[in-house]
């Protein structure tokens, strides 16, 4: 079931490290999770392609690397240019920033953000403010019994950081929240874990990124959970744009109040492979949500994303479109299910997920699945892959358009319509970038 | 401007034109008529480029230049226009961001500078007052949920945009309501000049009471029928087409004869 277990031994070590440091015996329960999580993943080990959930994403790569894990809070010194190029201006002052999993004060700005709580996890944990709202929801919507990685992660929480919106209040700025990846020396495993509570009646703007300083090898294993409480209104963006030769394998879960809103958008342009899990659960009444993503692969590149939507409750919606360009020799693979549980009527969820291929070497697996056990329920889903179509190109080929530019003004056309939604004008010039830096197009107008 | 010398065509292998011979000059307005199938789209689609259409004999002389050796982009960049039957939707491009492109695309092969968004929004909104169109169509995706008349309007659109000296309108009356019909035709009138020339391929009559054509070639199997001036067009629409059957037998053994 598990993988090399001379990797392993090298995780049981920095566990051990991280048993004898001051980040435990803090908090029994917080400590129990830990041991619990790590002797959980002594069992799962690192997921092979036997698992049906696994069967397009190989990790046997991931597990050949003997990386080293970073449990010991350390400061890091970063070049001011690494972080501007993974900044957005709109979060200037309303930014945290995480290296190697470790929250560093130093490098983060925060003026923007004082109306809500933003602190070190491991630290809010022992805080008797936040202690108990975070044994109630840390680990709860990233199961760690059933994944190998999530209870990894969990073993390994050293740091990470705690987004706390207060009820009622509503946040200006957006907050980005900036993992990056430090290691010219040894390829390190890190393991970001981030806790967003919105309370009754907020609104906020989270943006997560991950980035890398250096172009070697190194494995992100990051988890996040957002608890969007009754009325609260969350905007999550998600930008995954490590650097060519890491590892990335993050889990996002949510749980949706009553008549909640969660708006999310994941884009994944980095890494060499990259998987992202969404587990999404509608627990209450009157959840909205849109899950919309877009993921664009190179040569060389792998990308995966897992996403699973319960339907609990009555009277939810559901949205969500993914939107895959392909480059070259790349693969991508998309798996949505939803679940419209017993009793969760009036459920109204559609599903998208649409792939272009720009090579004859690049191959997508696309499974959308629903699982619905009520009765009265507005369900929808759907899968394309296609090409660039011809009578496309030739229209504007006899506008004057060099065909390379048409592909990439209809290529961008394609992305439009998950870039088209981005209310955050930085990343949205990010990746309008992204799609076109191949040529020099502009596009202003 | 535009001499075509015994042109044979193929799309998959089936010959479509079978020899046609075709001189445009500048100043003119040429009207392309015949029934469904004998093969006057397929000529646009030739001059245009299609890749799908192949030519098999015959030469295409564009300023003198062998235009089937040029690209469609560069055709469309040395002066060729082509408005479609069936404008193509580009879902996630603005109007004014493909029209600006392709604009500055043009300036850029001429050797002259490109202008920048403001000034260019400058310039369509005159432009656009050619074709009656609203500012809100700029910012819209390109074709994308228009009306089949919008569509129209936006090829012709382009057309006033790109200033081409050979504009070949492809049956850009079909599916127009009157009122359309007169705001496209409008358009082109007001376009044409005596350094361009227009080529109308039409099914119909109706366009050319607006547009008036200096010649009228009718097609038939993939010759060309008959030719002569705008009442030709006339005698069409009183006739029909049926009889240019016959009338196409009778051109083909004179070929043959001749």
């Amino acid at each position: 079931m598990s993988q090399l277990v001379t990797q392993e031994n090298k995780y049981q070590s920095a566990f051990r490290d991280l048993r004898q440091s001051t980040n435990m015996r803090r908090q029994r329960w917080f400590d129990r999770l830990r041991e619990n999580a790590m002797s959980r993943f002594g069992e799962l080990g690192i997921p092979t392609v036997d698992q049906e959930d696994w069967k397009y994403t190989n990790l046997a790569s991931l597990a050949r690397v003997d990386f080293d894990p970073v449990v010991v809070s350390t400061r890091a010194t970063i070049p001011v240019e690494t972080i501007e190029q993974y900044s957005y201006p709109e979060s200037a002052n309303s930014r945290l920033v995480l290296v190697n999993g470790i929250l560093q004060k130093d490098l983060s700005s925060l003026e923007n953000a004082n109306e809500i709580v933003v602190m070190d996890l491991v630290d809010a944990v022992a805080d008797d403010r936040y202690g108990d709202l975070i044994r109630e929801h840390l680990a709860r919507g990233a199961v760690h019994e059933t994944s190998g990685l999530v209870a990894l992660n969990t073993a390994m929480i050293t740091s990470g950081a705690f987004v706390f919106v207060p009820r009622g209040i509503a946040l200006k700025a957006p907050l980005h929240i900036l993992c990056l990846s430090d290691s010219d020396g040894p390829e390190v495993a890190t393991f970001p874990r981030i806790l967003i509570v919105a309370e009754e009646n907020s609104s906020a703007t989270v943006i997560e990124s991950y980035g890398g300083r250096h172009d070697s090898q190194y494995f992100t294993n990051a988890i996040v959970e957002v608890v969007v409480k009754d009325a609260a209104r969350l905007e999550h963006y998600r930008v995954q744009r490590e650097t060519s030769k890491a590892f990335h394998i993050a889990t996002t879960s949510i749980e949706l109040g009553r008549q909640s809103t969660y708006d999310a958008t994941a884009i994944n342009l980095g890494g060499q492979l990259a998987r992202h899990e969404i587990n999404l659960v509608m627990n209450e009444e009157g959840a909205e949500c849109w899950l919309d993503g877009l993921y664009i692969t190179g040569s060389g590149q792998h990308t995966d994303t897992h996403s699973m939507i319960d339907h609990r409750q009555p009277h939810c919606t559901s949205r969500q479109l993914y939107k895959g360009i392909l480059e070259g020799s790349s693969r991508a693979v998309f798996n949505g299910k939803i679940f419209v549980r017993h009793g969760a009527q009036k459920t109204d969820a559609m599903q998208t997920n649409k792939n272009l291929l720009l090579s004859p070497e690049a191959r997508v697996d696309t499974k959308p699945q629903l699982e619905i056990f009520a009765d009265d329920v507005k369900c929808a889903h759907g899968a394309a892959v296609g090409q660039i179509a011809e009578e496309e190109l030739f229209y504007l080929e006899t506008r004057g358009i060099h065909p390379d530019l048409g592909r990439n003004l209809l290529t961008y056309g394609f992305a439009e319509e998950v870039i088209g939604k981005i209310k955050v004008e930085s990343i949205k010039a990010q990746l309008d970038e992204a799609v076109l830096n191949r040529l020099n197009t502009r596009l202003e107008a | 401007m535009l001499e075509i010398r015994n042109l044979h065509a193929s799309v998959d292998g089936n010959e479509i034109l079978k020899g046609i011979t075709l001189k445009v000059n500048k100043g003119e307005v040429h009207a392309i008529m015949g029934p469904n199938g004998s093969g006057k789209s397929t000529l646009a689609k030739v001059v245009a480029g299609h890749p799908s259409y192949e030519a098999t004999a015959g030469e295409v002389l564009y300023e003198g230049r062998n235009l089937l050796e040029m690209s469609p982009d560069e055709r469309a960049r040395e002066g060729v226009f082509m408005a479609f039957q069936y404008p193509i939707e580009v879902p996630g491009v603005s109007n004014a961001q493909f029209l600006r492109l392709a604009y500055n695309e043009k300036r850029k092969h001429l050797g002259e500078e490109e202008l920048d968004p403001l000034e260019f929004k400058d310039l369509l909104k005159e432009r656009a007052k050619i074709v009656e169109m609203d500012a809100s169509f700029m910012s819209r995706s390109v074709n994308e949920g228009f009306s089949g008349g919008e569509k129209k309007r936006n090829e012709i659109l382009q057309m006033a945009v790109l200033e081409p000296k050979l504009a070949i309108l492809d049956e850009t009356d079909s599916g127009l309501d009157i009122d359309a019909l007169r705001v496209v035709a409008n358009g082109v009138n007001q376009l044409r000049n005596p350094d361009n020339a227009v080529v109308l391929v039409t099914h119909y009559q109706r366009l050319l009471n607006y547009i008036v054509p200096d010649y009228v070639h009718v097609l038939a199997a993939g010759r060309i029928a008959r030719e002569g001036g705008k009442e030709l067009a006339l005698e069409l629409e009183a006739k029909g087409y049926d009889w240019l059957k016959t009338a196409g037998a009778e051109s083909r053994s004179n070929s043959i004869a001749g």
